[in-house]
């Protein structure tokens, strides 16, 4: 299929066509760059790069100085996330490029359009253990979708194009182009080339067959107990607005994936939220009952099934998947409908009708009833914070309308169960790899992406240490974002688990943190600490209206744990639940304050 | 017929483009997702630019569409088949040298011959022969060789090819060609 552009969601941009001009590989690296429609590259300096560096002033493209080149990676992986178009970082060679890999990996596990430039020793010193050379596209070989390592000048710009395209099409993922120094520095005769990217080898595309679809509608039309499932894929397809369509009108109720939320609607009464090790016990109970499973876009991952032995037993299931790979790959399907998500819905669309639910419906009302009155409403007002209610709070006061990244470990289960995001793209956070360390920079990245979305950073005290050099970045670069750190003094979620399954023995899991708020202060930031739940609601308020950034330390109770869980590995309706409070006659504090809450 | 499921030996070929570092992508592939390979052979074929592999894998069904799905997902990868349930020819090569003193030469010659093998180099104390076939055919040499002291032997990894018309792997990129060039 013909390519119109290498980045197709790519902002128009008129730049005009200077013809044949003599530059150096660095200017046509930015030159390159330009053209895929990047305004913004996030970066570190070093020898090898140099000489790009070197060109950058002649450039439109604006450059975030990073502190830390894993910020870089994660900052271009935000800010692909938040606008579904390919995100750059830039690095030197040796330990500047190694301290991209975290972020690379990350971007590769949950499907991330980014590509990386990096420096490289000489093209005449490869090979010889040159100062600051490490085989890079060696070490990046399996945590990327593909990547090039550029020796002549002349392969820049074609390399940079077919980067951009592998990135951003099919099933994205990172890219990285290795540049040789020596290749930055020379001068070639050169013309942009705007025709299409055609690569022998690499289809993105494909459609499954007429009769395959008209068994997916036969087997959606005659089930009893139909789910779908709602993952990445639905959103990285801007399919979410068909999903809508389907449920309308089939009724079919909805569980999301972690990386699915927002991909439909959660206060949408077909919602029922997210699946898996931290999900509802409804969700999951739904899904071990139902007759049919429509998986979208997504890839069983193990966060999600459970035991496989007992996933799922009676369901039937549709996976509607662009890559190939993911078929049968955890669970055993009974259809694949291979594809993009949203040409596929398309296609089915018009063939579907209500079925014959109601009494499913019915159950799962019965189901949610069950657990109705949520876990988090029996926790007693003892005075002291409690995260869920921090995060349910934070939801309420930005109408629900923020765009979230978060950290990982338990504020980010907590994130996922009481921010209920209705839109797509709203939600930022590290599924596949779980990786501390990537709220703050990868908001960063929204930041630049969104410049009208509200943003807020979700991070443990834990995860927010990683990177919190970056707070430097946003003083030096005028970006704002609003931070929440849940600091409950422990790496929360290792030490939930040493609770639950190494007899409470916390061991390297209290955390110690500088004071936030005279961290932020030093670097020219504002600060706010809360203790108290009546306090939460100033404190987002005073973060909104502050021009800079702001973290507020929310200092909430230190040994509360995520519940429900599945442990890893169990029947997925084997959870645990949490043990219900001595309810005497404390007065309650309920996170549902209005009916329409629920 | 061995049942649907039952992991076996199966056949892929694969084209490639012939870049460096091709090789180790695939390597890597396989070390990644716990795919054992049994032989792997590369070579080039009537096309310059493009490389033929051939790779054995023990695999079940789901196992074997999964290698598949993901050699294509390489970008270097042009065009994969599995041309283990087609009939097809498979081919190994092995050199064996075999201590053959002057008494022995020609009982060893005659057993030779009956697997078709070749004497490639008559030392004074040894033969080097080369025997083309299938693993079965080697193994088969090696043992009726082993009394008379089997001193070396190499052997390549398996070549592949379908019996009777173009195979679609070869077809696709035949039809693909025009379009190599273009960057
Ligand atoms: C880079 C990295 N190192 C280690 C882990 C393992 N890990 C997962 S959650 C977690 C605890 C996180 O603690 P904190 O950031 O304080 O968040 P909380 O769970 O308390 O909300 C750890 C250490 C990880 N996911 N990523």
């Amino acid at each position: 299929m013909a390519q119109p552009s290498t980045n197709p969601s790519a902002p128009p941009r008129i730049v005009p066509e200077p013809g044949i001009r003599t530059l150096t590989g660095a200017q046509i690296i930015w030159d390159a760059l330009e053209r895929q429609g990047v305004e913004v590259v996030f970066g570190y300096p070093g020898g090898a790069i140099m000489p790009a560096y070197d060109a950058l002033p002649g450039s439109t493209i604006r450059h975030v100085l990073v502190r830390h080149e894993q910020g870089a990676a994660h900052m271009a992986d935000g800010y692909a996330r938040a606008s579904g178009r390919v995100g750059v970082a830039v690095a030197t060679s040796g330990p500047g490029a190694t301290n991209l890999v975290t972020g690379i990996a990350n971007a590769m596990m949950d499907s991330i359009p980014i590509v990386c430039i990096t420096g490289q020793v000489a093209s005449t010193l490869i090979g010889s253990d040159a100062f600051q050379e490490i085989d890079f596209t060696g070490i990046t070989l399996p945590i990327t979708k593909h990547n090039f390592l550029v020796t002549r000048t002349e392969d820049i710009m074609p390399t940079i194009k077919q980067a951009f395209y592998i990135a951003s099409s099919g099933r994205p993922g990172p890219v990285v182009v290795d540049i040789a120094k020596d290749a930055q520095n020379r001068s070639i005769e050169y013309q942009y080339d705007p025709s299409p990217v055609r690569l022998p080898g690499y289809r993105p595309e494909r459609l499954p067959l007429p009769e395959e679809l008209r068994e997916a509608k036969e087997m959606i039309m005659e089930a009893k107990r139909p789910i779908i499932f709602c993952g990445h894929g639905v959103i990285r397809a801007n399919a979410t607005s068909l999903l809508l369509e389907l449920v309308h009108k089939t009724n079919i109720p909805v569980a999301l994936t972690l990386l699915g939320l927002g991909g439909f609607p959660a206060r949408h009464e077909r919602s029922l939220g997210m699946m898996g090790m931290h999900g509802e016990a409804w969700v999951n109970k739904a899904i071990q009952e139902a007759d049919l499973i429509i998986a979208l876009g997504m890839r069983f991952d193990d966060r999600v099934t459970g035991n496989l032995k007992t996933y799922a037993p009676n369901a039937k299931k549709i996976h509607v998947e662009l890559d190939p790979a993911e078929i049968n790959k955890n669970v055993k399907v009974d259809l694949p409908l291979l594809g993009d998500v949203r040409e596929i819905l398309r296609l089915l669309l018009p063939h579907l009708g209500p079925g014959d639910c109601a009494a499913w419906l019915a159950y799962i009302e019965e189901l949610k009833g069950d657990s109705a009155v949520r876990d988090i409403q029996d926790l007693p007002d003892n005075g002291r914070l409690f995260a869920p209610h921090v995060i349910n709070d934070l939801w309420r006061y930005t109408d629900g309308k923020a765009l979230v990244v978060t950290d990982v470990g338990q504020h980010q289960m907590w994130e996922a169960q009481y921010y209920k995001h209705d839109h797509p793209r709203k939600l930022l956070t590290s599924g596949g790899a779980g990786t501390m360390g990537f709220a703050l920079p990868a908001a960063m990245g929204a930041r630049l992406a969104c410049p009208n979305d509200e943003i807020w950073v979700i991070a443990g005290d834990g995860g927010f240490q990683m990177t919190a050099s970056e707070l430097a970045t946003c003083a030096q670069e005028n970006i704002k974002v609003n931070v929440a750190i849940i600091n409950n003094g422990f790496l929360g979620m290792v030490r939930q688990w040493q609770q639950f399954f190494y007899g409470g023995r916390y061991v390297a899991t209290p955390i110690k943190s500088p004071d936030y708020v005279m961290l932020a202060q030093a670097h020219g930031l504002k600060g706010i600490c809360v203790t108290k739940r009546s306090d939460v609601r100033a404190a987002v308020e005073q973060a909104r209206s502050n021009a800079e950034t702001t973290l507020i330390d929310f200092r909430v109770e230190q040994q509360d744990s995520v519940y429900p869980m599945v442990p890893a590995g169990a029947d997925l309706d084997a959870m645990i639940r949490r043990p219900k409070p001595e309810l005497k006659s404390a007065p309650h504090n309920p996170i549902f304050e209005t009916g329409d809450d629920k | 017929m061995t049942a649907p499921n039952q992991p076996t030996l199966r056949t892929f070929v694969a084209y490639v483009e012939d870049q460096p570092g091709v090789l180790n992508r695939i390597a890597s592939l396989f070390r990644r997702r716990n795919f054992n390979i049994v032989s792997l052979n590369v070579g080039r074929t009537h096309e310059a630019g493009i490389s033929r592999m051939t790779v054995v894998v023990e695999a079940d069904d789901d196992k074997a569409l999964r290698i598949e799905a993901n050699l294509y997902k390489l970008v270097n990868v042009l065009s994969v088949e599995d041309i283990s349930k087609q009939p097809n020819i498979v081919r190994d090569i092995a050199l064996i040298k075999v201590k053959a003193p002057p008494e022995k030469r020609s009982e060893v010659l005659q057993l030779c011959q009956v697997f078709r093998a070749r004497a490639l180099d008559v030392g004074p104390d040894t033969l080097v022969v080369e025997v083309t076939g299938t693993q079965d055919k080697i193994e088969g040499l090696l043992a009726i060789l082993a009394p008379f002291g089997v001193l070396e032997m190499v052997q390549s990894g398996t070549v592949a090819m379908t019996r009777g018309d173009i195979s679609s792997a070869a077809k696709s990129i035949a039809q693909e060609r025009p379009r190599i060039a273009v960057a």
